[in-house]
Parts: C-alpha cells; sequence; structure tokens
C-alpha cells in the first residue's frame, strides 16, 4: 500500500513524514519521528500516557490516525522543556516528587500545560477533573496535584 | 502487547457529504464510518472489526458546530463532547446535555470523540468486544447470560437472547430532551426521535441503531419543547472517570407551584436501549414534588425488571437515581 505523506507542525516546526492509513500519530511520532517523550500506555485510549495536543486539544495520540496530523498544530512533550533547561512543570514535579516510574510523566505534564494555558489558577477539584484521563499507578495522585497546584502558582507568579 | 498493528485499509477523507455518501454507499458492509474515531480504533487494534474501507467524516465542514433555529437548536453529528460540554447555548437551554457530555470517559475522550459517536457506539459487553461470537457478533449463544458468565454491567429489561446495555451517557439525555436524530443515505433524509433511533435485540441483534450499511447520522436537533426546564443528570459508574455507566437517569421537569406539570425521563445501563421510563412519567405527571411522590416513582420504575446472576444491584441504584431525579432536580 502506497504510503500517505503528512506535513504538519510538531512543537512550532513543521515537519513531514510518511505512513500508513492504520498507523497511529503516537506510532509515527515514535517509530517514524523517533520523538520517543511520547510513551503507550495502555494503547485504547483509558491511560493518557500517550497525550498530545492537537491545536491546544488534549488528545490521546494513540487514538488518532497519522493522517490526521495532516495540516494541524501538534504539541508534545518534547516541545515542553529540554533536560538542561527545564519547564517549571517538570521542576515541580521533581521537587514534588511527583513520579516514580515515569511512564505516566510525560502526559501529565503535556496535560498540566494545556490545564494551565486554559485555566492559569485552576482550583484543586478543577485540576482534578482536568488531569482525570491521565492514571498514574504509582503516586497516588497527591504528589501530582501538588506539583500542578505549585506550577500554577509559580506560574503566575504568586509563589 | 502488538495491540495496535491494525490490519491494513484504505482511508478516504471526503470533504463534503455528498462523496462521503456516495463512497459509503459503493462499499456498503465493508466500509467504515469514521469521527472520532475513539471506538472504532479500539475495534481496528483488537482486530475484531477489518473493514476494507474506512471513510473518515472529520474533514466535512459544517457537521462540527452549534447552531440555533427558529424552534431550538441543531448539533453537528461531529460536534466534541467538550463543545457540547462548554457551549453557552446548550449551557443555558438544555444545560442537562451539557452535563452529560461532561460525564463520558475522560477530557481526552471528550475532546476527539463526538456526539455522533457517543449515541452511535457499539455496546460494551465484554465477550462481544473480546471478539467471541455470540449472538451479537452472528453466532449462536450469549456468555454472559450463563451461570458463570460475569453479567454486572447487563441489562434488566426486555433482554432477547443478548443481554448487554447502550453505554452512551448523552443518549437518554437526548431521549429526556426528545431530541430528533437526522439520518441521511443517498435516497434522502429522515428525521428519527431519539427514543426510536436506539433499537434492541428484539428487532436487530447485531445493531444498536436503526442505522443501516449507506446511512449517516448527520444532526442532532432539539426542539424548544424542554428549554429551561428543571433537569438532573447523574451517572454511578466503578470508577469515576473513563468508566461506562452502571447505571445513568436524565430527567427534564416542569413543575408550578410545586407540582410537576410535565416530565420526561431516561435511564441509561439497564436495556440495550436507553429506557424511557413512561411508567414513571405517567405516575408522578401532576402530583407534587416531594419525598412521597420520589418514592412512587421509584418504586414504579424498576416494575418487570429480570436481573441476571449478578447485576441485582442495580435495582436499587436505579430506584435511587430515580428518587433523587424527582427530589433534587
Amino acid at each position: 500500500m502506497a504510503k500517505t505523506h503528512v506535513s504538519t507542525t510538531i512543537n512550532n516546526e513543521p515537519v513531514e513524514f510518511l505512513c500508513e492509513p492504520n498507523q497511529t500519530l503516537l506510532d509515527c511520532l515514535r517509530n517514524e519521528l523517533q520523538m520517543t517523550g511520547t510513551k503507550e500506555g495502555c494503547s485504547t485510549g483509558d491511560c493518557g500516557a500517550c497525550s498530545v495536543t492537537v491545536n491546544g486539544r488534549l488528545v490521546c495520540s494513540c487514538l488518532v490516525f497519522g493522517v490526521e496530523a495532516e495540516g494541524q498544530n501538534i504539541g508534545t512533550i518534547e516541545g515542553i522543556g529540554k533536560a538542561e533547561n527545564l519547564h517549571v512543570i517538570q521542576q515541580k514535579f521533581l521537587e514534588h516528587a511527583a513520579l516514580q516510574c515515569g511512564i505516566c510523566t510525560p502526559g501529565l505534564i503535556v496535560a498540566t500545560e494545556a490545564l494551565l494555558a486554559e485555566n492559569p489558577d485552576p482550583t484543586e477539584a478543577e485540576a482534578r477533573y482536568y488531569l482525570a484521563g491521565n492514571l498514574c499507578r504509582c503516586t497516588g495522585y497527591d504528589k501530582i496535584i501538588r506539583a500542578v497546584m505549585d506550577s500554577a502558582a509559580e506560574m503566575r507568579g504568586t509563589a | 502487547m502488538a495491540k495496535d498493528m491494525m490490519s491494513g485499509f484504505a482511508l478516504y477523507q471526503p470533504t463534503d457529504l455528498k462523496n462521503a455518501l456516495s463512497l459509503i454507499t459503493k462499499f456498503g458492509s465493508d466500509g467504515w464510518i469514521l469521527a472520532g474515531g475513539y471506538d472504532s480504533l479500539d475495534w481496528f487494534k483488537d482486530r475484531i472489526k477489518r473493514p476494507k474501507a474506512v471513510i473518515d467524516l472529520s474533514g466535512i465542514t459544517g457537521l462540527r458546530d452549534v447552531r440555533e433555529t427558529n424552534n431550538g437548536i441543531e448539533i453537528g453529528a461531529l460536534t466534541t463532547l467538550t463543545e457540547i460540554h462548554q457551549n453557552s447555548l446548550i449551557k443555558q437551554k438544555f444545560n442537562l446535555l451539557s452535563e452529560a457530555a461532561g460525564k463520558v470517559a475522560s477530557p481526552q475522550i471528550r475532546n476527539y470523540g463526538t456526539i455522533g459517536g457517543n449515541v452511535c457506539q457499539d455496546t460494551r459487553c465484554w465477550y462481544y468486544r473480546y471478539g467471541l461470537d455470540c449472538y451479537r457478533a452472528g453466532g449462536n449463544t450469549c456468555y454472559a447470560d450463563t451461570p458463570q458468565g460475569l453479567n454486572r454491567e447487563h441489562c434488566l429489561f426486555n433482554a432477547d437472547r443478548c443481554v448487554a446495555v447502550s453505554p452512551s451517557d448523552t443518549a437518554p439525555a437526548l431521549i429526556a430532551l426528545e431530541a430528533e436524530m437526522i439520518v441521511v443515505n443517498q435516497t434522502g433524509e429522515q428525521a428519527i426521535a431519539a427514543e426510536d433511533f436506539f433499537i434492541g435485540p428484539g428487532i436487530d441483534i447485531e445493531r444498536m441503531t436503526v442505522l443501516k450499511p449507506g446511512d449517516v447520522l448527520t444532526t442532532i436537533r432539539i426542539p424548544n419543547t424542554w428549554a429551561g426546564a428543571q433537569f438532573y443528570f447523574e451517572k454511578v459508574a466503578d470508577r469515576n472517570t473513563w468508566d461506562f455507566a452502571l447505571v445513568n437517569i436524565a430527567s427534564a421537569m416542569k413543575i408550578k407551584d410545586n407540582v410537576i406539570i410535565e416530565i420526561r425521563m431516561a435511564c441509561g445501563g439497564v436495556e440495550c436501549v436507553p429506557k424511557r421510563l413512561t411508567v414513571v412519567e405517567n405516575v408522578v405527571r401532576g402530583n407534587p414534588r416531594d419525598e412521597e411522590t420520589a418514592q412512587l416513582a421509584a418504586n414504579s420504575a424498576s416494575r418487570g425488571a429480570t436481573p441476571l446472576n449478578q447485576n441485582h444491584f442495580k435495582i436499587p441504584l436505579m430506584e435511587n437515581l430515580v428518587k433523587r431525579a424527582i427530589r433534587e432536580a
């Protein structure tokens, strides 16, 4: 089967790749573009490990076809911070020990970034509602929520 | 697990409804209509459904918005659940639907999943989803309705060989609001009452809705009949998020001087179709809104239920939800 050519924008940079119609966006990111920051968890939309943003909307990349990225603006964990220059959210996740095994972390950080872009001053309930699609089996969520609330405060400049 | 090794298919991305319809008609039962894809991809990844052609509707303009009309609103079938949850017109007139849409699955799924997909999704019976050759899959047995069957999520009413339930949260809300579903095929368009859009196994055991190959749900119309009424929606599930309802309830009431003048109520998770609770409506209409009426409604709601081995708990659950809908709306 002929591969489809996709032109898209990932983390504000134009990107082109070839993929089969039955490849997911997650598969394209990890295996065609070697952007392995986005993780595969359940591959059925339950866990949120593969969360990315499509035009600012938080989605599970495992349930979106790669070809659907055509002309869209995709945001992944690679666009949020670098090892030598961490984003506030990443720094707060470290400070609050909001991760153990780390598989859910990229998804949670992308989700937190999307939350704070939409709502810079969320209540704890709003934060929990927004992050409800991201499962973590290690931390019990409290540390994550503390990191999110602290990031929000820091980013508003009220910490 | 190599779960995302979907089998191959040809992908079509028509940009207008006319082309979409001709593709859908051409491929018939070998074709698969894709909206958000959050139900479809699960089927493809499990390799249980292997369509030859997938027709993606997401590029069709005009199917993804909420419009005000002379006598109500029109919702394009590709409007996402988040858009419905946040839409100010829907919140103002039909908050019931907004609340129901906000309770579906998880934020990620609501952001991409559509209202059309939510009402057209297939049942979640785990035996059927696992790919077993049950009645619904064209076989000649039901694995859930057996002495050892795991059936705590299955139905209470009107089973006919199959005991699966309707999983949708928005469907009961649409029935309570007297919505109309606009179904289009190459021969024309048809408006079908939401209540009649869903069909049970007695009518066709392999389908959940009236849609046949070649049909597309394009629009949902909600008349102003219940605009601004007193609404109640509640969903009870094992998990707070991402889970399907064990039982959900949607009701719209008009109350004057504490008397229930008009009421419409529908309940999900108890029958293969979202169940309109006509008996409850008839029992409470004209009565004062109080504890006694609520109790009367609850008792009448579960009349005729035939529980399976593990789902007796759904009877009091359903009764309590009906009670709350009357008391707390």
